[in-house]
């Protein structure tokens, strides 16, 4: 799958790695969460009210749209997060497993 | 200006009054609705939006039993959705105070049909597992449930409209006088309505109205504390509560089917009436935060987008006033639900209808009449 | 009088020179802000690994830029700076702050909101497809994250960003499908009277222009958009609009920057209390400011782009003048020269914007053109024909009340994103002007807050 965002510069940086649905996936030290979810998959996570899915939209901590869960049931505002080596994310619904995650 | 006449006018558009309109008027009597902003928007529009009967004094549970009726025929009866979910109603406790307080009323109501369960904390999350560790017991009722209060008393404003109740929104009213045998309620904007017949649903503001005629009643004007979440998936059915041994530090809550999560509780503030202006004091909002994981430990991983207040009446002796005037033939009372009132609302509609039309109900209120304060008119005097 | 307990709120162009001022008097103040690093927005640190020059970040404001960074930069050791801090509720002359998990209440003497601003943005349908982003949005992919939103990135909506960015992506090896421009080119001729009150941005501008066009991106005037194509499951596609003159074109792209200019973010000033006033010439609600950024609270002042949106240099002398009607304010002796000095720029900068407004107009028509299946709510994923319903057939005719029966506004955002465009439909389906329409209750918190958070207790 081709990244939604193009990297253009500022390659050099040491790597870091995480998991997107369970999936490996590499992203840049530096990076926010939402730029390294979307150099792997093209979306961050999917609407409440079946409208599709959501990439983000503002990038500066205002829209709201880019709260992603984690697999520990955690939510991370993607575009104000920096990514950390071994972040889980799920890009779906979890469904009704997050009210037991104490 | 000639007056705009009616058999009854209705002073105050929330839940109470919207629906005493839409019953009076399927009786055939002509309404006239005053409201002065748009209906349903005070306490009608902001509270928590239970529907339930858990947790009633006894002696409310036939009128509350009538609400229950008309709840469940909401969208037939008034034409939309007003969102009611009928997943439950739970309360909770950490001690066993708590559940001698829970078990006592389960006693006390098991004759009204809630089919209140206790369970004790293992079985409870057993079935709820998203119920949190410390919690020691609780009683389940099955058949309880919430609704939208910003869409219920708007929605049956809109079904009295087509039932032919001439409702003014944005409409102040200056005073309600006597007028020979009936009424004249004067406007702000100057226009009159006459009526032989009036109807005080005026919520917090109704002590203004009772007192005009010499019955002032003991009720402060208070602001709920609410917050709710982000949208989250579906998986709290019954409304839940947890007692507490400071009522400050209750917490309740419930999911919406869209999946947001509304809580109260908290406390209350003091509600400005002159000014119309309530406001959610942040350390009431802290204390929910810091409470709402005890019941439930994965509201630690939400947020909350939003806090809002209102303004309620609250009675001194927590119960309302309904029923008639103690002084003046005609005139008829039905406000200071002490924050309980969302889910009496159609059935005080329905019940006002009754006793304005045929002189009588068939549903217990006597507790409610305004003469309990009679003393209090006296000694004022 | 003891040390007077200053703070303020935003680290950005306004906030620093603020800052700056109240320093150089002697005060000690706090200065908020919910990022990590100082900058605000517009001169938007990048993070401490990269490696991108000032000249290639921040092009002709390079220079700004860095006497800005390095500024707070030797100021952080005489003012109490709170990164990370979001200042979430205002109540009782205190600043309620968050940082990780903690919140504390504040108390303040006076208070500076430098705020900032977000983009404005009028919906059209498929605008809520994944690769739909805001023009500041396409920048900061760019500035903070040396990335461009997508491939083939379509350019879309009006104002000087507009064309800032896309040089911007041009510049950087990004490919620009094309950049349209909602107003009409005569507008901008019209402007230029007000433009030439700062010749040199006005200069830069053309600039700007001139090189899309060497470069061989498509620019057009006078468009209406129509429709962001695409699917659920894969986002965008493409752009659907009509040209000048009315002819339907289709662009492929699978990212669409798109923005109307800017709108200051007011939710502390309404937390504050502070008197709105409607702004007929832009058509948007904003807080009332007397001279030099006093607000109707005493103690309360504003200042850049979150008081009104007048750029970045603005914001500088605005940061500056809020702190001397602060210190005025305290009982102290201000020098008049400089006082006059930064209030003469103000009328400059002023100028300037008045000639934005009418050269970049917000589009209140398209929302009367919005189809019915086009969501106006992202959030809540609210229709323009829900909206209209509850106006046409539940009478809602305000805001507010529009929002407590479609929902509009009472999502994760709280209406800034929905706000404007929600009040143009409303005031279209209900037949009155906008203004009447009035403008959605701010509520706390200013930004979700984390159920996690307990209060500090001292």
């Amino acid at each position: 799958m081709k990244p939604r965002f193009v990297r253009l510069a500022e390659t050099a940086r040491p790597r870091v790695y995480l998991l997107i649905d369970g999936q490996a996936a590499e992203a840049l030290e530096g990076d926010t969460l939402m730029v390294a979810v979307l150099q792997s998959v093209r979306s961050l996570r999917e609407s409440e009210f079946g409208d599709g899915k959501r990439a983000g939209f503002c990038m500066m901590g205002a829209c709201q749209d880019c709260w992603v869960w984690t697999t520990q049931g955690e939510r991370l505002r993607a575009c104000t997060t920096e990514v950390k080596d071994g972040m889980s994310i799920v890009t779906r619904q979890p469904g009704a497993t997050w009210p037991n995650l104490a | 200006m000639s007056a705009l006449a009616a058999d009854v006018i209705i002073v105050g558009g929330g839940i109470m009054g919207a629906s005493s309109a839409f019953f009076l008027r399927k009786r055939g009597m002509s309404v006239i609705l005053l409201e002065r902003g748009l209906i349903g928007q005070q306490a009608s529009g902001v509270n928590f939006g239970n529907v339930r009967r858990m947790g009633r004094p006894v002696e409310q549970l036939p009128l509350s039993n009538r609400s229950r009726e008309i709840w469940l025929k909401f969208k037939e009866l008034f034409g939309e959705d007003a969102e009611l979910l009928l997943n439950g109603q739970m309360r909770v406790g950490f001690t066993p105070e708590h559940e001698e307080r829970m078990a006592k009323y389960a006693q006390e109501a098991k004759d009204f049909g809630l089919g209140m369960q206790m369970m004790g904390g293992k079985a409870l999350r057993e079935r709820f597992p998203w119920l949190g560790p410390e919690i020691t017991s609780g009683c389940y009722a099955p058949y309880e449930g919430h609704a939208n209060p910003r869409l219920a008393a708007p929605i049956i404003g809109r079904a009295a409209v087509r039932e032919g109740a001439q409702v003014f929104e944005n409409t102040e009213i200056v005073n309600v006088e006597k007028d020979g045998e009936g009424f004249r309620v004067n406007a702000a904007d100057g226009r009159t309505f006459r009526a032989p017949v009036a109807l005080i649903t005026a919520g917090a503001w109704g002590n203004l109205i009772s007192t005009s005629f010499g019955e002032p009643v003991p009720m402060i004007a208070k602001a709920p504390q609410m917050c709710v979440t982000e949208p989250v998936p579906y998986a709290i059915g019954p409304t839940t509560g947890a007692l507490s041994d400071d009522p400050d530090q209750g917490v309740y809550f419930r999911q919406v089917a869209r999946g947001n999560i509304v809580i109260g509780g908290g406390g209350r503030e003091l509600a400005d009436i002159e000014n119309r202006r309530a406001y959610v004091n942040p350390r009431r909002t802290m204390i929910k935060l810091k409470n709402a994981p005890r019941v439930m430990p994965a509201f630690k991983h939400l947020h909350i987008i939003r806090v809002w207040s209102g303004i309620e009446g609250y009675m001194d002796d927590s119960r309302p006033i309904m029923g008639p005037s103690a002084r003046v033939p005609g005139l008829y009372y039905a406000f200071g639900f002490s924050g309980e009132g969302f889910q009496l609302g159609p059935g005080v509609g329905e019940v006002m209808a009754e006793l304005i039309h045929t002189g009588m109900t068939t549903t217990p209120i006597e507790p409610y009449h305004i003469r309990r304060f009679t003393n209090l008119a006296a000694n004022a005097a | 009088m003891a040390e007077p307990r200053v703070i303020i709120v935003g680290a950005g162009p306004a906030g620093v020179r603020c800052a700056e001022t109240l320093v150089s008097a002697g005060l000690r103040p706090t200065v908020v802000d919910e990022n990590r690093r100082d900058g605000g927005q517009i001169y938007r640190r990048q993070p401490a690994n990269f490696t991108r020059p000032y000249a290639k970040l921040y092009g002709t404001e390079a220079h700004r830029a860095q006497a800005l960074h390095e500024t707070f930069d030797a100021l952080r050791s005489r003012l109490d700076y709170l990164p990370n801090t979001l200042a979430w509720n205002i109540s009782d002359h205190k600043l309620h702050v968050v940082h990780e998990e903690r919140s504390r209440a504040l108390p303040y003497d006076a208070l500076v909101i430098c705020s900032g601003a977000t983009d404005r943005l009028m919906p059209v349908k498929g605008w809520h497809y994944a690769g739909t982003y805001s023009m500041g949005a396409s920048q900061i992919a760019l500035k903070a994250q040396a990335c461009a939103i997508g491939r083939q990135v379509v350019f879309m909506g009006t104002g000087p960003l507009l064309y800032l960015v896309a040089s911007q992506y041009v510049k950087a090896g990004a490919t620009v499908a094309a950049v349209l421009d909602t107003s009409p080119f005569m507008r901008r001729v019209a402007a230029l009277p007000k433009l030439l009150a700062r010749p040199a941005v006005l200069f830069n501008g053309l600039a700007l222009v001139a090189g899309l066009k060497r470069a061989g991106v498509k620019v057009l005037t006078g468009i209406t958009p129509i429709e962001i194509k695409g699917s659920p499951e894969s986002g965008v596609q493409g752009v659907v609009f009509h040209d000048a003159r009315g002819n339907t074109h289709t662009l492929e792209c699978d990212a669409v920057a798109m923005g109307y200019h800017l709108r200051p973010e007011t939710q502390l000033a309404d937390l504050a209390r502070c008197a709105f006033r409607f702004d007929q010439e832009t058509r948007q609600w904003l807080p009332q400011v007397g001279e030099d950024g006093r607000t109707s609270v005493p103690g309360v002042y504003l200042a850049g782009d979150g008081m009104r949106v007048l750029g970045a240099d603005a914001a500088e002398v605005g940061g500056q003048l809020a702190a001397l009607a602060l210190l005025t304010d305290l009982g102290r002796k201000v020098p008049e020269g400089e006082l006059k000095g930064l209030r003469a720029q103000q009328a400059q900068m002023e100028r300037f914007r008045q000639g934005l407004a009418q050269a970049f107009p917000w589009p209140a028509q398209q929302a009367a053109q919005l189809p019915d299946d086009a969501i106006v709510c992202r959030c809540e994923a609210i229709t323009a024909g829900e909206l209209r319903r509850v106006v046409c057939d539940m009478g809602a005719q305000e805001a507010n009340r529009a929002k407590a029966l479609s929902r509009v506004g009472m999502g994760r955002c709280q209406g800034r994103y929905c706000g404007h465009a929600g009040a143009e439909v409303i005031a279209h389906a209900a037949g009155v002007p906008v203004e009447q329409v009035g403008r959605l209750r701010g509520q706390a918190p200013v930004k979700p807050l984390s159920m996690a958070v307990r209060e500090e207790t001292e």
